[in-house]
């Protein structure tokens, strides 16, 4: 099936499958109020139908966030958020839905045309409450089918809550304690849904997957939360995000992602984030707080983080390799573009415990506008890391004489065996580079496009094929208007 | 018949000094006209300047390419009018194949000129063989644009740009500059490939060297900012013999 027909059939389904969610009423929305105490959390548990167990989890999460403060130390600057402001349930976004495409941003709209998106897609991005005629065959079907033959489980989290218990129970929190950080502890008392993927002993999950085709995957709300679960020998590529700017009247989103890999399992974790920006000068825009860990648990186990954040005001985000087994792998791809007033604080954690472990991070920063970018990292490598090695590469590139780039690594090695190395390089598109570009017919936005995908070629490379084109398109828009 | 290319009364400024002070050059399609002159006479800012480069102000006369006003278009626009520059330095783009780069471009003025684009077969097709005229592998097509290219192999690299574009007006800045004999004969030949009735091109050289393998129609020598002199090819010669000292002298 062509991927325009298969993506408006996906479309219709995620539709289709938001109004079946009887909660998501107008009636229920008024109900919950703005604010947060103990009695929503058990409000939310009691809706989700939840267990006992979870529901204690929640509770503990919050007791422990009442007692933590917001962390100070990124460099990044936002007013204070009231979380008693916000709704922790309902979907705000179905009350807020514009009618027609009329009521959008022409500006968005312009974006997604440039994207090539079809008109159905446009309408769902944009949050337009569409009345799709539903396709009786739906492509999400033959998806699970597909899955459900490998035996692979690909669910959203509340069905797995509910479907396979124990598998949560077992492994939820065992990455991202409830009380890891601020951000984690609000996201573990209150997480909305989000989703769950499973692959068992020696199988190699036959498709990429993706939130796309996951019906439930949509109005997951502010508080996301997923958990990847790689048994010995599994393999599996996970895709998060889609490829054009977002809608959302969600100021904050505070998600959680966990993964873990045993014996010989490889799990690759490939995210675009392209939330909404704010304007130019700042205005609205995403907070995205997000706490994304994966633990290396078996011998020879790989996980691999691929990232290109070209949304969010703020980003605020480190996914993580705990490096446990011997001679398991950790790797971070990142691209992060911050124009006009974006702010990027993120980076990446590698925590070497195992033997011959090793780590390789490829960070690119491109700054443009008076926008705010910051590579932090950590590698530290512990005591019995016999013969860690880490690689560490950081480029930045400036666009324009307003913006900023910081490189903040850190690195802390109590193993005298280790090998750590660390470059970086900052870089500015230059006056000729541009001239010779526009000389042999390119526009200046089409230049910028070019030497910025070079600029960030070593990571666009490790994306998967379907996100990497789009991608690519991604980062040219998100710079338009950044020169001249 | 009227020139492809007309300057009148030229002048441009760089950092608020005066380079050019009034040029007056006509190159009718069809010809190859020399631009000579010692270091500092304003050539390669020239070329800038009909290139429409930041930072190169005008600052009186103009310029009519094929009708119309150059000086009011966008580089780009300049570009897809027809109008190429091989520059003396070409520039390096990190990480950008040189094969996308060239078919980005390629594509871009294709689309300018309402012409169908070439998809990646079409256009290999077209460049494999532009190459093989220019004694160049298909190796380059992988590397990064101009990324640890040889002086030579930058300078074929120009004229390959060329070659696949196919502009109107070619303007060539310096390009014997950094060549040996052997390099030198190959980017005259595939410069002399590309003379055609049609097309016009000015060539700016310090050097008569290379005006021996691409013979201009015109040669025209570049002093303080003026066209001092005007004549045929064996101007070129007669200044190899003299140098520009009596000219400097005369000016």
């Amino acid at each position: 099936m062509p991927a325009a027909a298969e993506t408006i059939d996906t479309v219709r389904d995620v539709t289709e499958a938001s109004y079946k969610w009887g909660f998501e009423s107008q009636i229920e929305q008024d109900i919950i109020p703005k604010g947060l105490d103990e009695d929503v959390i058990r409000l939310i548990s009691a809706k989700k139908g939840e267990p006992g167990w979870l529901l204690e989890w929640r509770l503990k999460a919050f007791r422990a966030w009442q007692a933590m403060e917001p962390p100070r130390w990124a460099a990044v600057s936002h007013p204070p958020i009231d979380f008693q402001d916000i709704s922790y349930y309902a979907a705000p976004k179905q009350k807020a839905a514009p009618k027609s495409l009329d009521e959008i941003d022409p500006e968005l709209l312009r974006t997604y045309e440039k994207l090539g998106i079809p008109l159905k897609e446009q309408e769902r991005l944009a949050g337009v409450a569409v009345d799709a005629v539903f396709d009786s065959v739906s492509v999400a079907t033959t998806f699970k089918e597909k899955l459900a033959e490998a035996g692979v489980i690909f669910c959203s989290f509340s069905e797995a809550v509910r479907e396979h218990q124990e598998l949560v129970r077992r492994y939820l929190g065992s990455v991202v304690p409830a009380a890891d950080n601020f951000y984690a502890a609000l996201n573990s008392a209150v997480f909305s849904d989000g989703s769950f993927v499973y692959v068992p002993r020696g199988v190699r999950c036959p498709m990429e997957l993706s939130t796309y085709f996951r019906i439930n995957a949509r109005n997951t709300g502010q508080f996301e939360r997923t958990l990847i679960i790689a048994e010995p020998g599994s393999y599996v590529s996970y895709l998060e995000g889609c490829t054009a700017p977002m809608r959302d009247e969600n100021q904050l989103h505070a998600a959680v992602v966990e993964l873990i890999a045993l014996d010989e399992a490889t799990i690759k974790y490939s995210t675009v984030q392209n939330w909404y920006p704010g304007d130019a000068e700042g205005r609205g825009g995403i907070y995205n707080f997000v706490t994304k860990r994966g633990a290396c648990r078996g011998a020879k186990s790989k996980i691999s983080w691929t990232q290109v954040e070209t949304g969010s005001a703020i980003t605020w985000k480190y996914p993580s390799c705990i490096l446990q087994g011997e001679g398991s792998v950790g790797e971070f791809y990142s691209v992060a573009i911050t124009n006009n007033r974006q702010q990027a604080d993120t980076g990446t954690k590698m925590i070497h415990l195992g033997r011959d472990t090793r780590s390789t991070i490829v960070s690119k920063g491109i700054s443009a506008g008076q926008g705010q970018n910051t590579y932090r990292g950590l590698v530290r490598i512990m005591p019995k890391a016999d013969r860690a090695r880490n690689f560490t590469q950081c480029d930045s590139l400036l666009i324009g004489d307003r913006c900023g780039a910081h490189t903040v690594p850190y690195i802390e090695s109590r193993n005298p065996t280790a090998k750590v190395e660390h470059e970086a390089t900052t870089s500015r598109i230059a006056e000729d580079q541009l001239f010779y570009c526009r000389q042999r017919g390119l526009s200046e936005e089409e230049a910028v496009g070019l030497i910025v995908n070079g600029f960030c070629r070593e990571v666009l490379a490790v994306l998967p094929m379907e996100f990497a084109v789009e991608a690519q398109k991604l980062l040219a828009i998100s710079l338009e208007g950044s020169v001249g | 018949m009227s020139a492809m290319l007309k300057i009148e009364g030229l002048e441009a400024s760089v950092e608020g000094k005066a380079v050019l002070k009034g040029i007056d050059l006509a190159v009718p399609a069809g010809e190859v006209h020399a631009i000579m002159g010692p270091n500092g006479s304003g050539k390669s800012t020239l070329g800038y300047v009909l290139a429409g480069r930041e930072g190169y102000e005008v600052t009186g006369g103009s310029v009519t390419f094929r009708g119309e006003d150059l000086l009011a278009m966008e580089p780009e626009d300049r570009a897809a009018a027809g109008l190429f520059l091989a520059f003396q330095y070409p520039v390096e783009l990190p990480g950008v194949g040189n094969a996308n780069f060239l078919r980005q471009a390629l594509n871009a003025l294709r689309r300018k000129r309402g012409e169908p684009e070439l998809d990646a077969m079409q256009f290999l097709k077209l460049v494999r063989g532009k190459m093989k005229a220019l004694g160049m592998t298909e190796e380059m097509l992988k590397r990064f644009v101009n990324v640890g290219f040889s002086g030579g192999e930058k300078k074929r690299n120009e004229i390959l740009q060329m070659a696949v574009l196919e502009p109107a007006f070619c303007i060539l800045d310096e390009t014997d500059s950094g060549l040996d004999i052997d390099a030198l004969k190959i980017v005259a030949d595939g410069v002399n490939a590309l003379r055609a009735p049609e097309r016009g091109m000015l060539v700016i050289t310090h050097y008569q060297r290379l005006l021996t393998y691409i013979v201009p129609d015109r040669v025209h020598v570049l002093l303080g900012g003026r066209i001092v002199r005007s004549g045929g090819p064996e101007l070129a010669l007669e200044l190899e013999e003299k140098g520009y000292g009596e000219l400097q002298q005369a000016a």
